[in-house]
């Protein structure tokens, strides 16, 4: 019994990280992939008044941060769920 | 009614407001004192860890810091909101779970030493000390200026109100007065917002306005990039820094916003793990309304400057403002200084140019340009904004409450940190763990109540370095907390060896490099190479280096750790425990 709550502790744990470095990796892209490293080439195209790389450095950098932390709220809700250690 | 007498009305009632607050919301406990005792709803801690962020400079000075450097100020944006992705992902519901009081007191029990705790203590009052200063000086500039007290008078009275509030009620005051800032604060900011949003591009949404078009058909970026390009400087939207300084810059500010105790201990106030997520989602909500206006404002009223003193062609000789047409706003903010004008080549026009730019030199001396005639504070980019846009008396009122409000919720979340550090983690913690519940509520109100007044003399008596030391403060945050509270959770076999040595480390290593060119200990002339590019290290600026402070932490602590006895038992069980949000 013992051993299947430690199995089943780790397998939540696993889970939770796969899904730690999947939105920290879009995190670093868009903020320092789209915004930093790539902004000088986005910035010739321009897309509702905006040069890119500007917008995402400005503005969807911003916006993708709360997508990110709110896919992470619903996606952990889940899982906690699934391994029965949602909270009362 | 005439602006004094409606802005006394508008900060009159806020602070009446704020005390009201406080009567209702007394603390009856050491858990509310220091945590609100745990029943704070995730959308109303939101709004506290919002206002407990956003200082005197987001409020103030962010948007005109964004006008000046135009896409370089990116950092700021996205390094003070992306740090609180990593703060739900990586730090938030762990701690919440941890259960207890403060960020020290984590420290201490998972590395079961209390000599990592008092280092945690001390890295966290000299970050959130630095942090004061600023709050302080900006509470007693925004009484000076508008409502025509001096800056002593108006120091002591937001003194006052933070001493009461926070005294009497701890975080539980804290959170509710904060909640109550936030909203004064983001009314504040962006009903002036939309209003010359509205003028400038016809757009109400800020956030679309800074893509919309002006007047003439063109968009407002390239209006700006091409305006400022006839002037002599870069591009507003391309890249003037480097690409890597950039890149350390932004993540030594994300990692230290993660790393900063005073917002990581608004997560302690919630009542559940899944709380503590959802709650960080709300606050960057929240952050984020004002902080993707603030773009637009940098932006819009920047874009507004240069069109008052330009109006005409550049080159032109009736092109530049003569100075006997100035609008009443531009006379009323010289008075404070903030805006000033000096007639180099005497035609009686106002020239606002790039005059550092030797490669503008001849076009501007074939204008008949004699050098810049214009400095502008940008202080005044958010302040004069409601009247530029010639918005009613109380708008402008209502903005000077908003800057005190945001001045007031930093300053009293700082102030907690503080505080609950010395009374439970030093007082209780180390020197006498023997202390009662009731004696431990009242060496928390008393060191409450020294930190207002420590704070408010260092306001007073400000250290000629306060500037220089806020960046300090990110670097601080990022080398020492935010890797050990990171390694204390993701990693198991971390022991208190390796802890220690990680922090110790990564903070020498920081304050080293930014002493080097800082000066030692801040004192002026003591630096030991001059601080400009060319002398950084792979061009790492000192503001940037907290997130190679951080890595060295990371790598120091785990090679002390895996040479060292890995942690007891009952440590590896506590980090089990926190991992999973309710036992099964």
């Amino acid at each position: 019994m013992a051993s299947n709550q430690e199995q089943a502790a780790m397998a939540y744990w696993k889970e939770n990280v796969r899904l730690l470095i999947t939105l920290l990796i879009i995190w670093f892209v868009v903020s320092y992939g789209l915004g930093i490293i790539l902004a000088p080439l986005l910035n010739n195209i321009m897309i509702a008044g905006y040069p890119l790389g500007f917008w995402f450095a400005q503005q969807g950098a911003i916006y993708t941060f709360i997508v990110l932390i709110f896919v992470y709220v619903f996606r952990m809700n889940a899982l906690d769920r699934k391994y029965d250690v949602y909270e009362k | 009614m005439d602006l004094a007498l409606t802005t006394y009305l508008i900060v009159g009632a806020t602070f009446v407001l704020y005390i009201g607050i406080a009567i209702w919301a007394k603390a009856g406990s050491t858990g509310e004192f220091y945590v609100a005792g745990k029943g704070v709803h995730p959308i109303a801690n939101g709004m506290a860890t919002a206002a407990d962020w956003m200082s005197a400079a987001s409020f103030i000075s962010m948007a005109g810091l964004i006008a000046f450097l135009g896409y370089d100020a990116s950092v700021y944006l996205m390094g003070w909101t992306g740090g609180y992705v990593l703060l739900a992902l990586l730090l938030a519901p762990y701690l919440r779970k941890f259960g207890k009081f403060t960020v020290p007191e984590f420290i201490g029990d998972r590395f079961y030493s209390k000599t990592a705790r008092v280092i945690a203590v001390i890295a966290l009052i000299v970050a959130s000390i630095t942090y004061v200063i600023g709050q302080m000086k900006g509470i007693g500039v925004a009484f000076s200026r508008f409502l025509e007290t001096s800056y002593e008078v108006g120091l002591f009275i937001g003194m006052a109100i933070v001493f009461f509030y926070a005294v009497i009620g701890g975080m539980k005051g804290i959170t509710y007065t904060q909640i109550a800032q936030y909203c004064v604060m983001i009314f504040a900011y962006t009903i002036p917002a939309i209003f010359i949003s509205l003028a400038i591009t016809g757009n109400p949404a800020p956030q679309l306005g800074l893509g919309g078009t002006v007047a003439d058909g063109q968009y407002l970026l390239n209006t700006l990039d091409n305006i400022l390009v006839d002037l002599g400087f870069s591009q507003y939207t391309a890249m003037k820094g480097t690409t890597l300084n950039m890149f350390f810059l932004t993540m030594s500010l994300m990692i230290g916003t993660a790393g900063l105790p005073h917002v990581i201990v608004r997560f302690f106030t919630v009542p559940r793990v899944r709380d503590a997520r959802l709650s960080a989602g709300w606050t960057l909500i929240f952050i984020a309304i004002l902080y993707t206006t603030a773009p637009a404002v940098g932006a819009m009223s920047f874009y507004n400057l240069i069109n008052t003193v330009q109006p005409g062609e550049i080159g032109a000789e009736d092109g530049n403002l003569a100075y006997e047409n100035v609008p009443g706003w531009f006379s009323r903010w010289e008075e404070t200084g903030l805006l000033a004008w000096d007639d180099k080549n005497d035609d009686g026009r106002i020239q606002y140019y790039n005059a550092d730019n030797p490669a503008f030199e001849p076009t501007a001396e074939s204008y008949g340009w004699q050098g810049n005639e214009l400095t502008v504070d940008r202080d005044i980019m958010v302040m004069a904004n409601p009247e530029i846009a010639q918005l009613p008396n109380w708008v402008i009122a209502l903005t000077v409450a908003g800057g005190l409000a945001a001045a007031l919720s930093t300053a009293a979340g700082l102030l907690m940190a503080i505080s609950s550090s010395i009374s439970h983690d030093l007082i209780k913690g180390v020197i006498n763990p023997k202390i009662g519940e009731k004696s431990e509520l009242l060496a928390a109100r008393i060191a409450m109540g020294v930190a207002v007044l420590v704070a408010g003399y260092l306001g007073l008596n400000p250290p000629g370095f306060a500037a220089q030391v806020v960046a300090l403060a990110f670097g601080l945050a990022a080398s020492s907390l935010f890797p050990v509270l990171m390694l204390g959770i993701f990693n198991r076999r971390m022991n208190s060896a390796g802890a220690i040595a990680g922090m110790l480390s990564g903070l020498t290593f920081t304050l080293i490099y930014v002493f080097i060119f800082k000066g030692w200990f801040f004192i002026p002339g003591t630096n030991m190479l001059p601080d400009t590019p060319e002398n950084w290290l792979f061009g790492i600026g000192p503001q940037s280096i907290g997130a190679i402070g951080a890595l060295i932490n990371v790598i120091v602590a785990a090679l002390v750790s895996r040479a060292t006895a890995p942690p007891p038992k009952e440590i590896q069980e506590l980090v089990e425990s926190i991992r999973v949000p309710r036992s099964a």
